[in-house]
């Protein structure tokens, strides 16, 4: 068993875990938040994204004891306290991003991510940034619409709103 | 129509919970005391297992019991039943092999539970299972499909006789082969439904839980419905009261037809909860969800078509190997005709239908139904013939289409499905104009400056919506003002919370915010529930929700007069308000009423609960159909497949929210673009072994597969039921596969290549190229 400490959401949280405890594994059965989702155990599907130190990662990639003393945010993290939603999770309701909501959190962790780097990518870009997070119900359009219109609000404070026939 | 009500392009009511990590899926639940169940699967495709000794992994740490087929069969466990019904023209039944919930005497697909582990964690579960010592005699194994009906196939069930479990036939073969003989021009296709696996991206997972002191079992799981599944636990697989046993299905990360079902694993987590005393939870791994769910598809085809001299339609023949697996699961052995047979022909006018469809066993998964179940592959077959048609005549797939389209309503299909309505030709043509038909040769043109070449491909589809013809919903005003609907219905990314809000604000006025939708738990689901799957939830349980708004209207105005004293007949209700002479009184302020007897009339009793159980008028479904315009880009020196446009036309009938219905058909597009651009499941054909068991391995569909969609609709609301929907969640699964392989075979047209079976990947395109240009095109 390790001793392990780190901030998850901006608080100071701590465990004992085995070495190879899972990063994912740590946030969903020792802190209890199950926002974060496994979806496969390959590294493949993304729906375990979370911020780590700053970034984007899959949750299921790293281990918990290398995670000792990082800055994690995790979907719980990203509206604020008085539940209004972040920007881009607004964009994914209003582009209609989700179904299932299962690659949800993943996708939305790594949107706010390609949003932070690439602050103008054009669609081809976003498709091509979203190759690590499968969603099996949308078809991914919404998703892709979500992450230009939620990028856009992220630097202008404005959302986009889906025009429909 | 108000801001809320039918056709708004509503955003969901899920959604903020669904964002914000706030969902609730199986995997989230954690009982006090939980224990953890692993399952131990065979190696082996095909094996007599000779003994199983369990003596050491059970002294292994941790471990609490382990079960196998000889225990739960001297407990008294029956097999799972399947109650699809079929037979041959000579009245054969079809053939339902015993399935057993874990292996009984010999495994019969890689990946078929064998023993049953409970441990104080799944690792000491994993670790004891490579304790357990299995004594396997390995037998030969057969997985291809094309082969299964062959005398010399190894047998998958030795009494059988041969792997042919059915043999299902239409009357007409001697009919049509006469006119195929005398026909002006036929045509004939060999072609592959490639076998899907439907990942959704939540694995498989359940918890489950005895309560000795009620005596009551409660099971959490994933599903499409559960009452259905836990019923038939209770009934035919347990023999214990439905009532001591009650099934909930929180959010379900996707279901796409194939979590409707009674898994083993989910009869040995009610069977081994009520044998232990702590709560149990089992959650697969991906590579376990790949080998555990059922699969989609698998049909291997021979099709033909018979033309008069004017390209017109005589006669359709069609022969279909159905590869249902080792097993049966719920429809796998009746879905080629009862799903897809119905409406062959789809929306064309074909005379005369010979239909014969050979459901097999092989040493694989089971297979059932999946996303179109049935329907994608005739869409498919039918498809390809109207183009090979098209071809021998020499005319434009445009014009042959048109020759062949069904335009008056109502037309019964060769195997009696009355498709109710629609407007193919009409529905082409905008296709055509949206899509920019007119200007195809100049982006070719470009294209072929950048040496690529591109193709232009329709793919024209109906489909039968509406699945079993029952269902129950129920609406009920609560004392805090709220109104919930208890559903038969399940969504599980659907968005019916919203969707039946909006009916609920088009019908009683009720804003939406009021509205709650209570679905998924045995115990407060209707009588009635039978589930979602098969496109049905809006025309099943969106009719029943309106009928038992009707009865809330009705019961009001009794209310209501009573309030304004005020006979009930002459009393009106419109938009939330009950109207009689010059008083009116709120739908809310009768519901608040209803709850108080002394403001209630003689005799009647509160509260506004009504339930409606729909039962749809014979065997009228709705039928979805539209046009998918795809044109493809491939790359003659790597074989890859770019869909570079793509317009999609769709009937579904009234579209109650177009937000929701785009997502669906986006959904279905993505899944058929799936099937015919990377998705294959492959098995090793000697050894049954599943080769793409991970994501490393099967091709998702990934963002960068799709160029963006533009979906526009040509509704004609359906006649046969009160809101005028059709489905929505198969019909781009349907169009979508069609279109991109006839795109490509297009882009290819200067090679002469005819036919390449889906997946178009990169290797069979370059390998049909290269074979092209030495001569032996396929
Ligand atoms: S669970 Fe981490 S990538 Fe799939
Ligand atoms: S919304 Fe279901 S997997 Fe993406």
């Amino acid at each position: 068993m390790a001793k392990i400490s780190m901030t998850v959401n901006g608080k100071t949280v701590s465990g004992d875990v085995e070495p190879r405890t899972l990063l994912v594994q740590f946030i969903r059965e020792h802190l209890g938040m199950t926002g974060t989702h496994v979806g496969c155990d390959t590294s493949q599907c993304g729906a375990c994204n979370v911020h780590y130190n700053g970034e984007a990662v899959k949750s299921c990639t790293i281990l918990a004891v290398q995670a000792d003393g990082s800055d994690v945010v995790t979907i719980e993290g990203l509206a604020k306290p008085d539940g209004t939603l972040h920007p881009m999770q607004a964009a994914f309701r209003e582009y209609h991003g989700l179904q299932c909501g299962y690659c949800t959190p993943g996708m939305v962790m790594v949107a706010v991510d390609i949003a932070r780097r690439l602050p103008c990518a054009d669609e081809a870009t976003v498709r091509e940034e979203l190759y690590g997070n499968i969603c099996r119900c949308t078809g991914y359009q919404g998703i892709v619409e979500a992450v230009m219109a939620g990028s856009e609000a992220m630097q202008t404070g404005v959302l986009p709103l889906k025009d429909h026939h | 129509m108000g801001q809320y009500g039918i056709g708004q392009p509503i955003r969901r009511k899920e959604d903020a919970r669904l964002l914000t990590g706030n969902g609730r899926y199986t995997d989230d639940v954690n009982l006090d005391g939980q224990v953890y169940v692993y399952f131990l699967r065979s190696p082996y495709a095909h094996a007599k297992i000779n003994a199983i000794d369990t003596t050491d992994a059970l002294a292994a740490p941790g471990v609490i019991a382990i079960y196998t087929s000889a225990d739960i069969i001297a407990d008294g466990v029956k097999p799972i039943p399947c109650e699809a019904n079929a037979k041959s023209l000579k009245g054969v039944p079809l053939f339902k092999p015993p399935r057993h919930a874990l292996a009984f005497e010999r495994v019969r697909y890689a990946g078929e539970p064998v023993a049953m582990i409970i441990a104080e964690s799944v690792n000491a579960g994993k670790d004891a299972s490579e304790l357990i010592q299995i004594d396997y005699e390995e037998l030969p194994a057969i997985a291809d499909t094309s082969r299964l009906a062959d005398a010399d196939a190894p047998l998958v069930w030795d009494t059988l006789g041969s792997n042919v479990g059915l043999h299902w036939e239409t009357q007409e073969s001697a009919v049509s082969e006469a006119i195929f003989k005398s026909a002006h021009k036929t045509v004939e296709l060999k072609l592959l439904n490639n076998r899907l696996v439907g990942n959704p991206m939540e694995p498989r997972c359940a918890v489950s839980e005895h309560d000795p002191k009620t005596g009551r079992t409660t099971l959490y799981a994933p599903s499409q419905g559960g009452r259905r599944v836990i019923n038939a636990i209770a009934k035919e697989i347990l023999n214990v009261p439905p009532q001591s046993l009650r099934m909930i299905s929180l959010d379900t990360g996707g279901g796409f037809g194939i979590r409707s079902k009674t898994y083993p694993e989910l009869v040995l987590m009610v069977w081994a909860a009520r044998k232990q005393t702590r709560p149990l939870k089992w959650r697969a791994d991906r590579g376990e969800t790949f080998v555990s769910d059922v699969h989609g598809r698998d049909q291997s085809t021979k099709a033909s078509a018979a033309f008069d001299k004017d390209g017109k339609l005589l006669a359709v023949r069609n022969e279909t190997i159905v590869n249902v697996g080792a097993y049966l699961s719920e429809n796998g052995a009746i879905l080629a005709m009862m799903g897809g047979g119905k409406i062959m022909g789809t929306a064309y006018d074909v005379p005369v239908l010979y239909f014969s469809v050979k459901s097999c066993f092989s040493n694989t998964v089971p297979t059932d139904t999946y996303r179109g179940a049935g329907r994608p592959e005739v869409n498919f077959i039918m498809e390809r013939l109207m183009e090979l048609g098209a071809q021998a005549f020499g005319i434009s797939s445009i014009e042959m289409r048109k020759r062949n389209f069904i335009r008056e309503f109502p037309y019964k299909t060769q195997m009696g499905c009355l498709i109710d309505s629609g407007d193919f030709p009409g529905t082409l043509d905008m296709t055509l104009d949206k899509g920019d038909y007119a200007g195809f040769e100049k982006r070719k043109a470009e294209s072929k400056a950048r040496g690529k070449l591109r193709g232009i491909g329709i793919g024209y589809y109906v489909e039968g919506a509406g699945g079993r013809p029952v269902e129950e919903m129920r609406v009920r005003f609560e004392k805090d003002g709220k109104v919930k609907i208890f559903a038969g219905t399940f969504s599980h990314g659907q968005g019916h919370d919203t969707v039946y809000s909006q009916l609920l604000n088009e019908y009683l006025g009720v804003d939406a915010s009021k509205v709650e939708l209570i679905q998924g738990d045995s115990d407060t689901s209707p009588k009635g529930a039978v589930g979602t799957f098969g496109s049905r939830s809006s025309m099943m349980g969106g009719v029943a929700i309106k009928r038992a708004s009707e009865a809330i209207v009705e019961k009001g105005k009794k209310i209501a007069g009573h309030l304004m004293q005020t006979e009930p007949s002459k009393v009106t209700f419109k938009e939330g308000v009950f109207h009689g002479g010059t008083s009116s009184v709120t739908l809310e302020v009768v519901a608040r009423a209803a709850q108080d007897p002394s403001k209630l009339p003689e005799g009647m009793e509160g509260p506004l609960d009504e339930s409606y159980y729909y039962e749809r008028q014979g065997e009228s479904q709705n039928f979805p159909n539209g046009c998918h315009l795809i044109e493809a880009e491939v790359d003659p020196d790597t074989g890859t497949v770019e869909i570079v446009k793509f317009t999609a036309i769709d009937d579904c009938g009234t579209v109650l929210n177009p937000l929701i219905v785009d997502g669906q058909v986006l959904g279905g597009i993505a899944q058929g673009i799936g099937q015919a651009l990377v998705e294959n499941t492959i098995f090793d054909n000697e050894t049954g072994q599943l080769l793409t068991a991970s994501f490393m391995d099967y091709g998702m569909p990934r963002a960068s597969d799709f160029p963006m969609i533009g979906i526009h609709f040509n509704s004609v609301p359906s006649p046969t039921n009160d809101l005028g929907v059709k489905g929505a969640g198969e019909a781009g699964a349907c169009g979508a596969p069609p279109a991109l392989v006839h795109a490509a075979l297009d882009a290819l047209k200067e090679y002469g290549i005819r036919h390449i079976d889906m997946p178009l990947t990169p290797e069979k395109v370059w390998r049909a190229i290269q074979a092209a240009k030495s001569g032996k095109a396929a």
